[in-house]
């Protein structure tokens, strides 16, 4: 479990002191998908780097199964970081060594033998589908091949934790998928902890259990992901997850309305015809309690709450039907506070 | 001048000094020059490290007053003109050779001229190595040797061997100026010849010899800089 407790960091410019954290406090639980979203200069990037200690907190500590990483020395600090790896928006690689050669990077850091980390670093490309690519380097890698490296070289040492700051702000929206995609199934597969850092939306949505919502170096929510989506109570939160300014309150027709949230990310449909088509192949209505959502080129992004009628059957129909087409996320909600 | 510089006897006898002598000469000038580079950069490169590395924020911070010591004394054997260098480090030659004048003694002055500008060169290619590849390595727990001996050196290598190139070349220089008080070389018959006897045709001759030399120097570093970056990608 990952502990962190009141902490504070401020950073001493030529043109003032900036409070990038204040007291901020969250629990991590052991093989979570945890989000920390916000928006740029909220703090993200400095909260992950107190994690692992780049950056030393003024005050407060950060606890990873028992073990406080402020009190450790250089040396200790050292080991403890190869059970904590971290991956980049920039990838990191290095540009002068293959990829095979940079996945046994953090294994020859840790002294293993150059046949053992090979034989690991290959298990490692085929975990993350790039055994072809063993001997490319980074440079004749598409930005998305070369995140997986990164991801098999973040996982060598064997970690119990995956921070990933920004890790898919560099990919297009079908690769940002694919290695979202990824990150899921080692979490699923490895039980490893992860820690993503964004601020997109969609990218919470589709991969984390629980979110907190960073706003000026403060937790102001966090919880459940379908939680705090469904209904934001922060106006930070409401600020991310209706970027659009939020629509009239949601209207409930009738009592045994089911609401589920429709986030695009990049999908090839446009709202309306989408919903109209599911009302005449499979029968299932739904009306639009909310929606904010925007076209770019051809491709949608935003959300959408959808009110269906007629129980169970319709509800999960509605979500098969929509989780069909690329780049969806359906998901149900309980408007509990209404 | 002209018909008087190529007449049939200045040409023979410029015949016989270079077929006697330039292929010693030659040979002087090339391991004269590699042995002060090499030096130079076994002195040079660990320094142009640490200035980078030792710098506060740095991956191994060193006392200030320590770094500033270091600036100033690469700055100062910088700003002194080579030849007044030379004069200045006899006694220095003396006790490490155990003369002032020849070929072996000229690498003493030509390494303490070659390492502050190795050092300034290695400098300038570790600055160019990404800082968020060597955060990557801190957050992988290297060590601050493992960052600098795995990360900064191999990361700008191509830079490092093109710069290294620049040092050779400038050495080759220097070398053939050491010609004029002691070394040995091309530069030092250029200026028998050439500067004492008026044989200008030889001083020509040892001059091409010069430039062919820093060409083939330059294009081999050029060369292996190139090959050796992984960056490229239509190789
Ligand atoms: N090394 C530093 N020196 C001074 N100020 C800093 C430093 N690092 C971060 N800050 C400041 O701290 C605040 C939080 O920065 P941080 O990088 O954590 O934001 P972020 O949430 O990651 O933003 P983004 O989404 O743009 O990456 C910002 O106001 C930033 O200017
Ligand atoms: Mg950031």
């Amino acid at each position: 479990m990952i502990e962190i407790k009141n902490l504070t960091k401020t950073f001493t410019t030529a043109d003032g002191t900036v409070e990038a954290l204040k007291n901020v406090s969250l629990k991590i639980e052991d093989g979570d998908i945890y989000g920390i979203i916000g928006m740029s200069g909220a703090g993200k990037s400095t909260l992950v780097r107190c994690i692992n200690m780049l950056e030393r907190p003024n005050s407060g500590s950060v606890i990873i199964d028992g073990c406080d990483m402020g009190l450790l020395t250089q040396k200790q600090l050292r080991r403890e970081r190869r059970k904590i790896t971290m991956i980049f928006q920039g990838f990191n690689l290095l540009m002068q060594r293959n990829c095979l050669s940079n996945i046994c990077f953090p294994l020859e850091l840790d002294g293993i033998k150059r046949a053992d980390a090979r034989a690991r670093a290959y298990e490692l490309l085929d975990i993350v589908g790039l055994s072809d690519k063993a001997k490319a380097y980074p440079a004749q890698l598409s930005g998305g091949q070369q995140q997986r490296i990164a991801i098999a070289r973040a996982l060598a040492t064997n970690p119990k934790v995956l921070l990933c700051d920004e890790a898919t702000s560099a990919l297009d929206p079908t690769t940002t998928h694919s290695v979202l995609e990824l990150i899921g199934d080692i979490n699923r597969k490895l039980g490893i902890t992860v820690i993503i850092i964004t601020h997109q939306m969609s990218v919470v949505e589709s991969v984390c259990k629980h979110v907190a919502i960073l706003d000026d170096g403060r937790i102001v929510e966090s919880g459940e992901v379908g939680e705090v989506f469904a209904h934001p109570k922060s106006a930070a939160a409401r600020r991310l997850v209706f970027p659009e300014g939020e629509g009239s309150a949601v209207v409930v027709n009738s009592s045994d309305e089911r609401f589920i949230r429709v986030v695009f990310n990049g999908a090839h449909a446009t709202g309306t015809p989408l919903i109209a088509r599911m009302a005449v192949e499979e029968g299932i209505e739904a009306s639009i309690a909310y929606a904010s959502t925007k076209s770019i080129g051809e491709k949608a992004y935003g959300s959408m709450l959808l009110g269906i009628t007629g129980g169970e059957d319709n509800v999960r129909g509605a979500i098969q039907y929509l989780q069909k087409t690329p780049d969806i996320f359906v998901q149900e909600v309980t408007l509990n506070d209404r | 001048m002209i018909d008087k510089l190529f007449s049939s006897e200045t040409v023979a006898e410029a015949w016989q000094v270079i077929s006697t002598q330039f292929p010693q000469a030659i040979w002087e000038t090339v391991y004269v020059t590699i042995l002060a580079t090499a030096f130079s950069v076994i002195i040079g490169l660990p320094l142009g490290v640490l200035l980078v590395a030792g710098e506060k924020g740095g991956v191994l911070p060193l006392p200030s007053w320590l770094m500033h010591v270091l600036n100033v004394v690469i700055n100062l054997l910088r700003s002194v003109p080579f030849l007044i260098l030379m004069v200045l480090v006899f006694p220095l030659t003396r006790l490490i050779v155990g003369t002032v004048v020849g070929t072996v003694a000229s690498i003493v002055p030509l390494v303490i001229a070659g390492f502050p500008f190795v050092s300034r060169l290695v400098e300038s290619s570790i600055r160019e190595v990404n800082p968020n590849i060597i955060e990557m390595a801190q957050s992988m727990g290297a060590s601050p040797f493992q960052i600098i001996v795995k990360v900064m050196i191999p990361e700008s290598f191509p830079s490092l061997l093109s710069n290294i190139t620049i040092a050779i070349t400038t050495i080759l220089g220097y070398s053939a100026m050491s010609g004029i008080i002691g070394g040995g070389g091309l530069g030092k018959i250029a200026m028998n010849y050439g500067y004492y006897r008026y044989k200008y045709l030889i001083m020509i001759a040892a001059v091409i010899l010069l430039i062919i030399l820093v060409q083939v120097f330059q294009s081999i570093g050029t060369r292996a800089a190139v090959r050796s970056d992984k960056r490229l990608k239509n190789k």
